[in-house]
């Protein structure tokens, strides 16, 4: 069964804070992950490694790049 | 005054060793005798002959954020502990990046990053693997991390030489502000290596006690019931300093760090050259760098892991290049040997004791090695007299490193 978006913000949520120490209440759809978050190129790399072990979903380099907001992701792994 | 006769003092300690987080904890625990020594529960620990070591008494993952953390092998997670504890210490002062330089080596490097991200990549395949697995395995990650924490220009190095990295990093850092390359260097060693292939590899070198009935009383340097070294982790780092520099900005200065002598033994890859002439020589060469005589050498924090041959023979070696006079102890009984985190807290270990004018005992020590002819510590701490002391610390490498640093009082 697809994960709704809660579901799946709330495991994003809890990996960019395992990954980067920003509160996972601060990662909302909106949020860019480089603008909003100070998330840099490998911390990304990181969260998509730790994405698909969470939703086991894989997230292909030339994917990640284009991910740029929360929602993005949330896309992403819903499709 | 030449540039080469700089005189250089120690202003920052910090240290995160198998006796404690810190190096007062750490320096308590030496006085009390006490021993960082301890069964290991690891699920490993049946497929290995040696089953305890001196795991680090606050565990890293305690004191750093977990993002922070997640980032660093547990090697460099020790170095950035100790560094900031000494550069806080030191007073942590402003100093133009270009001036200030790094040298933090261990003598495996980041063993257990390998090894877990080998089994990762056979089980998951390479893109599971962290983007930082290189910086996290190489041996050179706790001098680079330190330096961006810092902003040290002068230079990142990371001075290898197994079990006499940490002293050779001081070593190293004394010759960059006596060179004039830097004014300020964050100097020393760390290790996090109590895994089940390493303890496994030392002890098919025939190096490691087996005294798993007694592990509080297994590391026993130049006592008759020595049967090997034993396994500890942790870093110790120290703030380098020219003196003018740190005379000018009103810093509290523990000791100088007077001079450094480095020899190679050309002999065996892991045994120690029986007749003692490197580490003599090693001694020797750190007291015409610091241009003191054996006469003014009142101590000497000796190598002695604990191994039947390598104690003697360094024993001898003091003997000759020291003297009889010499109080020598051997802390490595209460912490396990750090290799290369050894030298960096050994370091800290001989700079407090002229600094406090005091030398911890050497535990577990019985009964005595025949024919040693120093003055080994035994029992309880001993004071030292006098106003101008200097003392020696002593640390020999696989490879046939040797290194000795000479500390005096300010």
């Amino acid at each position: 069964m697809a994960m709704t978006e809660q579901e799946i913000l709330a495991g994003l949520g809890k990996i960019v804070n395992e990954i980067t120490g920003v509160p996972a209440a601060e990662v909302t759809p909106e949020k860019s992950f480089v603008d909003d978050l100070d998330i840099d190129s490998l911390s990304m790399v990181e969260i998509a490694v730790a994405a698909q072990d969470e939703f086991g979903v894989e997230i292909p380099d030339d994917q990640l790049k284009h991910l740029k907001t929360v929602k993005d992701v949330i896309n992403f792994i819903q499709a | 005054m030449s540039k080469d006769r700089v005189r250089v003092v120690v202003t920052g300690l910090g240290a995160t060793t198998p006796l404690g987080g810190d190096v007062a904890s750490t320096w308590s625990a030496l006085l009390d005798g006490r021993s960082g020594i301890r069964t290991l529960t690891e699920d490993w620990v049946d497929t290995v002959p040696v089953k305890f070591a001196g795991v680090a008494a606050v565990d890293p993952g305690e004191v750093l954020p977990r993002p922070e953390a997640r980032r660093l092998d547990r090697a460099e997670q020790f170095a950035l502990i100790a560094a900031r504890q000494a550069w806080q210490d030191a007073g942590a002062p402003e100093i133009d990046g270009e001036r200030l330089g790094v040298v933090v080596g261990s003598g495996i490097g980041g063993i257990g990053t390998i090894l877990s991200a080998y089994d990762l990549y056979r089980e998951k395949g390479w893109n599971r693997l962290s983007p930082f697995t290189v910086p996290m395995l190489m041996p050179n990650g706790s001098a680079g991390w330190i330096s961006i924490e810092l902003g040290a220009k002068a230079g990142a190095h990371a001075a290898v030489s197994a079990c006499a990295t940490g002293a050779e990093c001081i070593g190293y850092g004394i010759d960059m502000i006596r060179s004039g390359r830097a004014d300020m260097v964050v100097a020393g060693g760390t290790e996090a290596a109590i895994h089940g292939l390493n303890l496994a590899s030392f002890a098919a070198a025939r190096a490691m006690s087996t005294r798993n009935d007694e592990p509080e009383r297994a590391s026993r340097p130049f006592d008759k019931g020595r049967d090997g070294f034993v396994l500890g982790e942790g870093a110790g780092i120290v703030v380098l300093e020219s003196e003018e520099h740190a005379r000018a900005r009103g810093a509290r200065i523990y000791a100088a760090a007077a001079g450094v002598g480095y020899t190679s033994d050309a002999y065996h890859i892991t045994g120690l050259d029986p007749d003692g002439q490197g580490g003599k020589n090693a001694m020797l060469a750190a007291l015409k760098h610091a241009d003191i005589a054996p006469a003014d050498v009142v101590h000497v924090n000796a190598h002695a892991t604990s191994t039947p041959l390598g104690d003697e023979i360094e024993a001898r070696a003091i003997k000759e290049a020291i003297g009889g006079h010499a109080i020598v102890t051997a802390t490595k009984s209460m912490t396990g040997h750090l290799l290369g985190g050894a030298g960096g807290v050994e370091s800290i270990f001989t700079i407090l004791a002229l600094h406090e004018r005091i030398v911890p005992a050497i535990a577990n020590l019985d009964d005595p090695a025949d024919g040693i002819e120093v003055d080994l510590v035994r029992g309880e701490p001993r004071k030292l007299d006098g106003d101008q002391l200097a003392a020696i610390n002593n640390s020999f490498g696989f490879g046939g490193h040797n290194v000795a640093v000479a500390f005096t009082t300010v």
